[in-house]
């Protein structure tokens, strides 16, 4: 096949799959699934063929042409960067149909829920392979929508339906600044084509409305792969179910921010202020998402304020010029295995214990469930970068560019957050896994099948080798285990990282070991920084008693003024209506009919 | 064949008039203009640049002294799309119209409104002759009014329907006053649009800035009364509630635009150093309707009131597209009208099936009915997507040709209008807020118990939903299949300017 056939079949085969279920195969639930996770296969397998060739034209569809100076195509890049991430995302998305199948088995809205897969998959497709800005927008708010869907997937749950909403709104929020971005590199470069804005950055004289754009179009990556300040929607994103967790809210849509960071890394070389306000809003995140994460007690909570943690590592990379950029996507990838592993294991565990979230509920699960034990335990391992494993490769290598570039404020919090994740993930493992069952759910709690193991063991693999080629080589030319170099610049990073790790991992085994309740207690962390209700405060006066001000102002002052005075003059005279509603209602329509027709037929002739 | 689709709605508001069945004659005579309006599409010339095809004309009067009149019609990309959306809408709402026995009062002349409301909104976009496009209009508007204080709901409805039609005659007063002015001042002997436009273009007979000024500004408040500008808004949210379901899917979805096409059709061209000079006048009314009718809309508790409300706050956007006087933002703006028509007409439709089913549109009321009838929340669910501006329907392209061509000319400094598109843009949040608002409060969530679950739609009650459903979405994923109709016409708009 040739590379426009397959890029297309790519994008357009899940679109194809979610339409037919959604337009009558949806009836077949078992077919639906089994069709959704096909297509998911096989553009697994396509992507592998796109990956081994070496690019190549594809021909774009032109979407809208509106002139000389604004034309939007449906056209793609096919470069390191996009196959790369195409790798992931199919890959990752395979794994998790598959692990699907079996985790909503028995859902009722299976067929629903496989739909709203495969239109994820078109979307996020979208997103990777888009070469002009409204194009990824386009699918950037596809993104927004899927997960919508699956968020809200047990909709007639108000925290589920309430979480959806909150997912779409605060993402709607980034997608304003995005926009505006857009429209501002669109008039400084006079293009939306990268190709054309990389041409055109070096042209331009604005700085300082180039580092606005910059700022602006970050807006939209705040959103999506939720920073502070828009990071609130992630962790309620939880509601959906859990293998959705992995692939959207881990591994996949929330990354897609720094993708387009890094799709854009031109213009952030060009805007230096940007650049730092990109790396300090990264480093922020990282440090108070971790700080969140070490008082929650649901196990998918736990692991959402962890991603916000290590999605604020990869933003942090992307303000530090070219070379943060490809330790922020090496990051991604290595990222998107161990945490998706992750959060597959935390579905198996919640699956396992009937739906019981809470890790105080559980214990004692490592005897009962000893491969998904294992496995967890080495997308731990990835996660807390113990040596050699894929996550200790990419974190080092971001460190390591902060430090370089002499961020040391980044730097720093990306030290802090090396002490504290060991510290929560241990937490984790040594109250969910160790001790004694604390509950009947955890004590009845079986090993389960392979359907579900399988991916989690081909996971727990690539968590721990997807730094090391082959693994690592279709993925990013620049990011992969460099023992040389490590070997060479051992120094100041690698020794507080390898602190960080002993200190967090004996400080949570001290603390926690044979516990049946948190012994610490620090409502700030747990509580999350009272953020959420700041926000509904403000929301609540800006928005919500403005709408009702204005709205009374609009009855009692607008109307009265522009229409209802004029109006009651006339009412005087309104016994006219009353006339037709009791009356002969017929003979005026027939004559009415009449008049109108007649007038009309009376001046054609 | 275009007179033919224009007198189709007349003549069979004729027939049932005369005792042909109401619901059958108007079903086949909307459906029949529907597939005689794509046969144009069809047969539309892409190669000519601008101007008028399909023309026909029959002069009626020629006094000297007095404008020729002439009863003539022709379209051009901008009325075919306009013609497309009235066509598509009308038998979409005489379709959703309750069956003859569940009408109250005559169903003879709830359908023969119907069509001579639709067809009214037909001849007024496709008549070449002044005097006509505003004569249609005004035909279009008496059947709104009876229907609202007959058929409507609510116990205000008689007040409501006094209300507009007050306010909204006082519109077509004030904009006849516009249009005479205009016709004088450029000294016209005819109603025909294209040679008046010609005239105004020619530098001997064009107005004078000072007084085109004048003249524009009574034209913005006649059109901006009848498509609900603010401050001129109030009239339409309760106009909408209180009416029935057709009526405000045919009110709000087509008749409504007949204001933006005159603005773009005579306005524009004919006085663009007056538009100019109220351009900014413009930006912040067109701003109003975006930013305050769009918080208004959030406090609204009856999904009824909201669509109204939003309905009214989407013509901003619409207006900003006027506003931009490019090519890139007329044709969103144009592109828009049609959207904007589909997607208010659907959300009517099923605010209209929600009330018959439930008795209650009240947010309150309702709750987490999906679960009772999950094919109208999934229809309900795109609706509501498509209103907020979601990739893949119609309303988005619209909206991005409109920003980008409001936003044109950053590149010499942030101006009035690029400050207005990035205030505008927050009005896309504020759509996504009541939009999934009302969304959440009605259909997801724990059903409510009190409420009694009907039967979901049926197929014959889906088939009119899908009908506007798959228009916004074809338009959505290929917006060039109208924009290919709006790029030649809307060029030959502004090449009469440069003339």
């Amino acid at each position: 096949m040739d590379p426009n056939t397959t890029a297309w079949t790519v994008l357009l085969l899940p679109l194809l799959v979610a339409a037919s279920i959604l337009l009558g195969l949806k009836r077949w639930s078992g077919l639906s699934a089994l069709l959704s996770t096909g297509s998911a296969a096989l553009t697994l397998i396509l992507c592998l063929l796109l990956a081994s060739g070496d690019g190549g034209d594809v021909k774009p569809f032109p979407w809208i042409d509106l002139g000389l100076d604004f034309r939007v195509e449906i056209g793609f890049i096919l470069d390191e960067l996009s196959r790369g991430m195409m790798l992931i995302v199919t890959s990752i998305g395979f794994l998790v149909h598959l692990f699907s199948l079996a985790y909503m088995k028995d859902d009722d809205g299976k067929a629903r829920y496989f739909a709203g897969l495969s239109l994820f998959m078109f979307s996020m497709t979208g997103i990777v392979l888009a070469d002009n800005l409204v194009m990824m927008f386009i699918f950037w708010e596809l993104v927004g929508v899927s997960s919508y869907i699956l968020i809200g997937h047990w909709y007639s749950k108000n925290t589920a339906a309430d979480a959806a909403k909150k997912a779409f709104l605060t993402n709607r929020i980034g997608d304003f600044g995005f926009m505006i971005g857009i429209l501002l590199v669109w008039s400084l470069t006079g293009s939306i084509f990268f190709e054309q804005i990389k041409d055109a950055v070096g042209g331009v004289t604005n700085l300082t409305m180039l580092n606005i754009a910059v700022l602006c179009l970050f807006c939209g990556a705040i959103g999506k792969s939720a920073q502070v300040p828009l990071h609130v929607w992630l962790p309620d994103a939880m509601e959906g179910p859990t293998p959705v967790s992995a692939l959207i809210h881990a591994a996949t849509m929330v990354a897609a921010g720094v993708f387009m960071l890094a799709r854009v890394v031109f213009l952030i070389d060009a805007a230096p202020t940007a650049a730092e306000i990109i790396t300090w809003v990264g480093a922020i995140t990282a440090v108070l998402a971790a700080l969140m994460a070490l008082q929650q007690n649901d196990i998918k909570r736990i692991l959402a304020y962890s991603t916000l943690s290590q999605l604020g590592y990869m933003i942090m990379a992307q303000g530090l010029g070219h070379g943060g950029s490809d330790a922020g996507m090496f990051h991604l990838y290595t990222h998107a295995f161990f945490k998706a592993l992750l959060f597959l294991g935390s579905g198996a565990i919640i699956y396992a214990c009937h739906h019981e979230q809470d890790i105080w509920k559980m214990g004692g699960l490592k005897k009962k469930m000893p491969i998904t034990f294992w496995t967890f335990a080495l997308g731990t391992a990835a996660l807390i970068a113990v040596p050699f494993t894929s996550g200790f490769w990419s974190k080092e290598a971001i460190l390591e560019t902060a430090y370089h570039e002499h961020a040391m404020f980044p730097y720093v919090c990306g030290i802090i957050v090396a002490f504290l994740t060991p510290f929560y993930m241990t937490r984790l493992v040594i109250v969910a896994f160790f001790g004694k069952h604390r509950t009947e759910n955890a004590d009845h709690a079986k090993e389960v099948g392979p359907i579900m193991w399988v991916p989690l063991a081909i996971l727990a693999v690539m968590a721990v080798f997807s730094a090391y080629d082959p693994i690592a080589k279709p993925l990013l030319a620049n990011g992969h285990a460099d023992f040389k170099h490590l070997v060479e610049h051992f120094g100041l990073t690698a020794i507080l990282s390898l602190l960080g790790l002993a200190v967090g991992v004996g400080a949570a085994i001290y603390l926690y070991k044979g516990r049946d309740s948190d012994p610490v207690s620090i409502p700030l962390f747990r509580d999350k920084f009272y953020i959420d209700e700041l926000y509904q405060g403000i929301i609540a006066i800006f928005q919500d008693a403005v709408a009702s001000i204005l709205d009374i102002v609009d009855r009692f002052v607008i109307d009265p003024l522009m229409a209802r005075f004029p109006a009651m003059s006339a009412l005087t005279a309104g016994s006219f209506f009353r006339a037709f509603q009791v009356g002969n209602v017929q003979t005026y329509a027939f004559f009415f009919g009449v008049a109108v027709i007649g007038l009309i037929l009376f001046l054609l002739l | 064949m275009l007179e033919i689709i224009v007198f189709l709605p007349l003549i069979a508001a004729l027939a049932i008039a005369l005792g042909a069945p109401a619901r059958f004659t108007a079903l086949s005579a909307s459906a029949f203009a529907l597939v005689l309006s794509l046969v144009l599409a069809i047969q539309f010339d892409l190669t000519k640049e601008g101007g008028f095809q399909f023309e026909s004309a029959r002069p009626l009067l020629d006094i000297g002294g007095f404008p020729d009149l002439s009863l003539s019609f022709g379209i051009d990309g901008i009325s075919l799309v306009l013609l497309l959306l009235a066509t598509i809408v009308m038998l979409s709402a005489v379709w959703v119209a309750p069956g003859e026995k569940q009408i109250k009062g005559s169903s003879k002349l709830y359908y023969l409104s119907l069509l001579l409301i639709g067809g009214g909104a037909i001849g007024a976009f496709c008549s070449t002759d002044l005097f006509f496009l505003y004569a249609f209009h005004e035909l279009a508007l008496i059947p709104t009014f009876l229907m609202i204080g007959i058929f409507g709901h609510g116990e205000n409805r008689v007040k409501t329907a006094w209300t507009i039609t007050i306010y909204l005659g006082v519109g077509s007063l004030i904009l006849l006053v516009g249009l005479i002015m205009a016709l004088v001042g450029v000294g016209a002997d005819t109603f025909n649009i294209e040679e008046i436009i010609a005239l105004a273009k020619s530098p001997e007979t064009a107005i004078a800035a000072g007084e085109q000024k004048w003249i524009f500004g009574i034209l913005l408040v006649g059109f901006g009364i009848l498509v609900s500008l603010f401050p001129f808004h109030s009239w339409a949210a309760p106009a909408y509630s209180d009416a029935p379901e057709p009526v405000a899917m045919l009110h709000a979805g087509v008749l409504k635009k007949f204001g933006l096409y005159g603005l773009i059709r005579i306005a524009m061209p004919m006085l663009p150093a007056g538009m100019e000079a109220l351009t900014n006048v413009l930006l912040v009314l067109l701003l109003g309707n975006i930013i305050y009718l769009g918080l208004v809309t959030i406090a609204q508790k009856k999904l009824d009131r909201m669509l109204g409300y939003s309905s009214v706050m989407h013509m901003g956007y619409v207006f900003l597209g006027i506003a931009a006087a490019n090519h890139l933002g007329v044709s969103g703006a144009v592109l828009l009208m049609f959207a904007h028509g589909i997607s208010i007409a659907l959300l009517f439709a099923l605010c209209g099936w929600v009330r018959e089913n439930y008795g209650t549109v009240d947010f309150e009321k309702l709750g987490g009915i999906a679960s009772h009838v999950p094919k109208l929340g999934l229809l309900f669910g795109f609706a509501a997507f498509a209103s907020a501006g979601l990739p893949g329907f119609a309303n988005f392209a619209a909206e991005v040709a409109i920003f980008f061509g409001a936003f044109k000319g950053a590149e010499d400094g942030i101006g009035w209008i690029q400050w207005a598109t990035i205030i505008a843009l927050w009005g896309v949040v504020i759509s996504a807020v009541y939009m999934l608002r009302a969304y959440r409060s009605i259909f997801l969530g724990e059903c409510s118990k009190t409420l009694s679950a009907p039967a979901d739609m049926t197929w014959a009650a889906r088939l009119p939903i899908l009908l506007l459903l798959v228009a916004l979405l074809v338009v959505g994923f290929v917006p060039e299949i109208l924009n290919q109709f709006i790029r030649p016409a809307v060029e030959g708009l502004f090449l009469v300017k440069a003339g």
